[in-house]
């Protein structure tokens, strides 16, 4: 459909770095759980574009398939976690997580 | 004009991303999630991966960003009131970031160099996809199932109000 080749795979690779980079700055940066969970989805998001690019390029629907794969995992992860966030915002009436801790002994 | 759709779409899912991450409200960053993921679905259309990008709209922004609103919404968190970080903390998480993506783009460099397939137009159509998954994927295929069975198992546990 598109002319491919025009586009160099590096430019991929540098957006995809930079997408996981804001994720990991969101996951440090920010003390509400649920936008945690929101930089760890927009983390997987990044991966999952460099496995589509390089499937592509290297004309491998291997990984396209595999990003598939990663979208299960990522919508039964967020279901788990929601459901954790909802029971832990029952216990301490909020989302802070350094109210969480109490694992710290 | 590739080249141009592919700029575009590009500044604008770094620029929604980091407005997730920015903005106070939660309800924004909600929103502004779900454009970045648009941005991303673009991307893969650019790339002939159309079934993903379908996916992705349907799965990420129809399904997972709509769970993640209602959880907001059921815990009535649609206000600015986060207490407030340290600048310490905050500057330490933006450097060790910008440390991070120029190894992660300094190590990537040589990456595109390798050895590069001619191009298909049908590889990510959905019959080839479909090929591939239930023939070299089949059994990963069928323990997802199992793997969204335990999670909804373990989703519906925990939303009790009182486990014994």
């Amino acid at each position: 459909m598109t002319d491919l080749k025009a586009i160099p795979l590096d430019w991929y690779i540098l957006l995809s770095s930079i997408l996981f980079c804001i994720g990991i700055m969101g996951v440090l940066f920010r003390r509400n759980a649920i936008i945690i969970f929101m930089s760890i989805e927009l983390m997987l998001n990044a991966v999952n574009l460099l496995l589509v690019a390089f499937s592509a390029y290297h004309n491998d629907a291997a990984g396209q398939v595999f990003v598939f794969f990663t979208m299960a995992v990522a919508a039964a992860e967020i279901a788990v976690g929601l459901a954790i966030l909802i029971v832990v915002y029952r216990n301490t009436k909020s989302t802070d997580i350094d109210v969480l801790n109490r694992l710290k002994g | 004009m590739t080249v141009y759709l592919f700029i575009v779409l590009g500044v604008l899912a770094v620029l929604s991303a980091l407005m997730v991450v920015f903005t106070k409200n939660p309800i924004h960053s909600i929103l502004y999630l779900v454009l970045t993921f648009f941005a991303i679905a673009g991307e893969y259309v650019l790339l002939n991966a159309q079934f993903l990008a379908i996916v992705n709209i349907i799965v990420y922004a129809g399904a997972i960003m709509v769970l993640f609103l209602f959880v907001v919404m059921l815990l009535n968190l649609n206000k600015e009131t986060e207490p407030h970080k340290s600048m310490l903390r905050k500057l330490i998480a933006v450097v060790a970031a910008g440390l991070l993506m120029v190894v992660l783009v300094g190590s990537l460099k040589g990456a595109s160099n390798m050895s590069i397939q001619p191009f298909s137009h049908n590889t990510g159509l959905i019959e080839n996809l479909g090929t591939v998954l239930f023939n070299d994927f089949l059994l990963p295929f069928e323990v997802s199932a199992i793997l969204f069975l335990a999670a909804m198992v373990g989703a519906v546990m925990l939303g009790k109000k009182d486990i014994k």
